[in-house]
């Protein structure tokens, strides 16, 4: 059996600290929101003449003088990501296309065009938050009325603890915040109040169980008799991500990414932080006798 | 938890036989096979333009506010109430009258009869709301009223918008409503949007108006610029034909000029218009007005009786098809505005279908080898239930033609992750079971028996998120959380029937042995 409970304190200061260098990362340093969020257009071009590169691409865009620009190399050499924000300039994609066309022949394909409006982008962003939001209030309510309120929350705070983490990843390595991610981080949220509710389960049935042990031994058994479950299906879950990651294509990297952080810290946190809220909270046989009467 | 009857078996047997029928049905491309149903590829796969458009209802409010300005004037001149100082800014329309009268015009506009407000029977309530302001009343369009017109022109706006995009003949567009302002455009298959886009940009407001150089005119008169120059010409408001009175136009080569014209052709009403109009003005030039410009403005030689007529302005025959095109499918109530576009070539949407579907292999056979290495003879069952699940889920897919998407595909292989995390506390559950009970029937039951509530626990806040994404996401999201959502059921119905009838047939076979999960 592994002593998970030595380290409670150790993992709660780590927790502590990292939840509060994301908000302050959150705060000061923003997320990087890409233009489902923010507006503005993206374009996504593959070149057939591997002699264009992104500085000799970004020199022929500011040409037009469309402001701040950023072109980057998309998965490979020769496709091509170009964002910038889009000041409804009405034709702006026909005219991208015939200055390309003039500098370099017809050498590029256009794969992909996005272009979301002001409107519609604050529109986006809030449905996300609203959705967020949702997700988490009614799961807070789900696991009052399955468990007690300790145990709520417990894993609300595992789960605010794996949504701000995993948020503040995002904006520690600037990587895009966009819808798909949004998804990612319901399914964190889903994944993460699933690891937790299979040990909270086994805590009430030990409780039940073992009417001498306390609350701060009896957390490690449950840990440790759901152990194995827990990193097979962490295991197995992340199989999948990583092949998602690694050969889903470029689309869904962010996707994957943000999923295969949040498994992680969803693992992590139901073990450290929901269990730990039991201990402090001082949870013992008696919180649950209410509920057997 | 471990009896099976025959019955339940016969139907686990045919349920998962007909999934897997069904799902079989995407690979073939015939149509008189008895279930032709098919999972239908997103844009993001197939390749097209989605376009969200939103109905610019401004100039509809201030023209409606406009046509009140007369028909209150002269409803009130019945009373000997003279209004004045009609202005319409900012949406609103504001006008002031005699002190004395202020209290008839405001009791007027209450008045659920009065034959100001024709919208009360109707709709139980006022079309405008009035509010006095210093010495002058501000009407507005009420809650009501304003939905009532935001409809009407979005159904107006629908139509148009069909019927455009039909004569371009694009493949099964798919053409709705989105609140009560916007049309979302979903154009499968179409990789340059140019075209559309520029279609739908324009209202395609026609009007045949006299150029007059006095300012006298009754109507009075607006200066208006050309089309492809700069220069402006002073243009009666006077309508004397307008879009609505055209049957037909097409683009044409007049064979004298050598030059790419659209012809037209005018209805009854429209013919004896014309035909009068170019009766009497001739000499004189007739502007022709698209969306306040003007294409031309050719000088009448003639009376032009037959209802038909040219119009030129320097086409080419790109640009005199769609100008045909725009006046054959009729004017836009109001403007249309593109707020969002997402277009996806085809090469790359069948990029996308190859990376998440070589993605879906790779992460289901690591899977499934990890689940063998660490099961065994378990693990098989597992995985057999695990490929019956993905069978099950795309049939389900398949019955109700479901949209499938990239994060869609993504829901696919995370729900072959997740789905075995419910095995998985079955049989580590089992294991516990094992090392205290040494009757194999008896530790499988309670094996079952006490893993059940950890699993729908689990199962139902994961199918939590999903059915917000489903109801709160948009697009992709959707796609994805339908994917998941569906995934959790048919996750439920493997573990549950198939991989626990595997389960109780092969420890019936093996009562006695030492089994080992």
């Amino acid at each position: 059996m592994i002593s998970f409970n030595k380290y409670y304190n150790k993992f709660n200061i780590l927790s502590l600290s990292l939840v509060s260098i994301s908000l302050l990362l959150l705060i000061f340093k923003g997320l990087n929101f890409g233009i489902d969020f923010k507006g503005g257009t993206l374009i996504e071009l593959r070149s057939n003449d591997n002699k264009i590169n992104v500085s000799t691409l970004r020199d022929n865009l500011n040409q037009l003088s469309l402001g701040d620009i950023s072109v980057k190399n998309f998965g490979n050499e020769t496709d091509f990501l170009i964002k910038f924000e889009n000041d409804s300039k009405k034709n702006v994609i026909e005219e991208i296309k015939s200055n390309l066309d003039k500098s370099f022949g017809n050498s590029f394909s256009f794969r992909r065009v996005e272009n979301v409006g002001p409107k519609v982008s604050a529109e986006l962003l809030k449905s996300g938050v609203i959705a967020i939001s949702i997700a988490l209030i009614l799961m807070l309510i789900y696991i009052w009325i399955r468990f007690e309120w300790q145990f709520s929350l417990g894993a609300i705070l595992a789960l605010f603890h794996d949504v701000i983490v995993t948020l503040g990843l995002f904006s520690l390595l600037s990587l895009e915040i966009n819808l798909s991610i949004v998804a990612a981080v319901l399914t964190i949220v889903g994944y993460s109040m699933n690891d937790t509710v299979v040990i909270f389960d086994r805590v009430r049935e030990n409780l039940r169980k073992y009417s001498d042990i306390k609350i701060y031994e009896l957390t490690n058994i449950s840990i440790n008799e759901t152990l194995s479950r827990t990193l097979i299906t962490s295991i197995t879950t992340l199989l999948a991500l990583f092949s998602i990651f690694f050969f889903g294509g470029e689309i869904l990297k962010g996707f994957s990414l943000a999923m295969i952080f949040g498994v992680i810290f969803g693992t992590y946190s139901s073990i450290y932080i929901a269990n730990t809220v039991l201990v402090r909270l001082n949870v013992s046989q008696k919180t649950i006798l209410k509920e057997d009467k | 938890m471990l009896y099976f009857s025959k019955l339940r078996i016969i139907c686990i047997t045919l349920i998962s036989l007909f999934f897997i029928f069904i799902s079989s049905s995407n690979l073939f491309n015939s149509n008189n096979f008895l279930f032709d149903k098919k999972i239908n590829l997103g844009l993001d796969l197939q390749g097209g333009s989605y376009l969200l458009l939103e109905i610019d209802n401004t100039p509809v409010i201030e023209q409606k506010l406009q046509n009140q300005i007369i028909s209150l004037r002269n409803y009130f001149k019945e009373q000997k109430i003279r209004l004045n100082n009609f202005k319409i800014t900012d949406q609103s329309l504001s006008f002031s009258v005699k002190k004395e009268f202020k209290e008839v015009v405001l009791n007027e506009f209450q008045n659920e009869e009065s034959s100001i407000n024709p919208y009360y029977p109707r709709f139980k309530s006022h079309q405008f709301d009035i509010i006095e302001k210093e010495n002058n009343f501000i009407i507005n369009f009420s809650r009501q009223g304003l939905v009532e017109l935001k409809t009407s022109s979005q159904d107006q706006a629908l139509e148009i918008v069909r019927r455009r995009i039909d004569e371009i003949g694009t493949n099964e567009p798919n053409i709705l409503k989105r609140g009560n302002d916007r049309i979302l455009v979903e154009l499968p298959g179409l990789d340059d949007p140019m075209r559309i886009k520029s279609l739908l940009g324009k209202t395609a407001n026609l009007t045949f108006r006299f150029v007059t150089n006095n300012n006298e005119d009754s109507f009075g008169s607006e200066k208006l610029k050309y089309e492809d120059t700069n220069e402006e010409a002073n243009v009666s408001k006077r309508i004397i034909l307008s879009g609505e009175n055209l049957l037909d136009a097409q683009p044409r080569m007049n064979s004298e000029t050598n030059e790419t014209v659209v012809s037209f052709t005018l209805d009854r009403v429209g013919a004896k218009r014309f035909g009068k109009a170019t009766s009497t003005g001739i000499g004189k030039q007739l502007a022709i007005v698209l969306d306040g410009k003007i294409i031309s403005a050719p000088v009448i030689r003639d009376t032009i009786a037959s209802g038909s007529g040219q119009i030129s302005g320097g086409f080419t025959f790109q640009s005199a098809t769609d100008l045909a095109l725009l006046l054959r499918s009729g004017a836009l109530p109001a403007p249309l505005n593109i707020i969002e576009e997402r277009t996806v070539g085809p090469d790359l949407g069948q990029d996308s279908i190859n990376a998440g579907i070589i993605a879906l292999i790779i992460g289901f056979v690591l899977v499934i080898f990890f689940i063998i290495f660490k099961y065994k003879i378990f693990g098989l069952i597992t995985n057999i239930a695990l490929i019956i699940n993905l069978f099950l889920l795309v049939g389900i897919l398949t019955i109700f033609e479901a949209t499938l998407t990239l994060p869609g595909i993504a829901g696919i292989i995370l729900t072959v992750g997740m789905a075995v995390d419910a095995n998985v506390l079955i049989f580590e559950r089992i294991k516990e079971e094992l090392k205290n009970e040494k009757n194999n029937l008896i530790a499988f039951d309670s094996g079952y028996t006490k893993s059940r509530t950890a699993i729908l626990d689990a199962n139902i806040t994961t199918l939590l998120a999903a059915i917000i994404l489903f109801f709160m996401g948009s697009g992709p999201i959707k796609g994805f959380s339908l994917t998941l959502g569906v995934g959790i059921f048919t996750t439920l119905f493997s573990v549950y029937f198939i991989a626990r009838l595997l389960t109780v047939i092969y420890i019936s076979r093996n009562k006695e042995r030492d089994i080992r999960v």
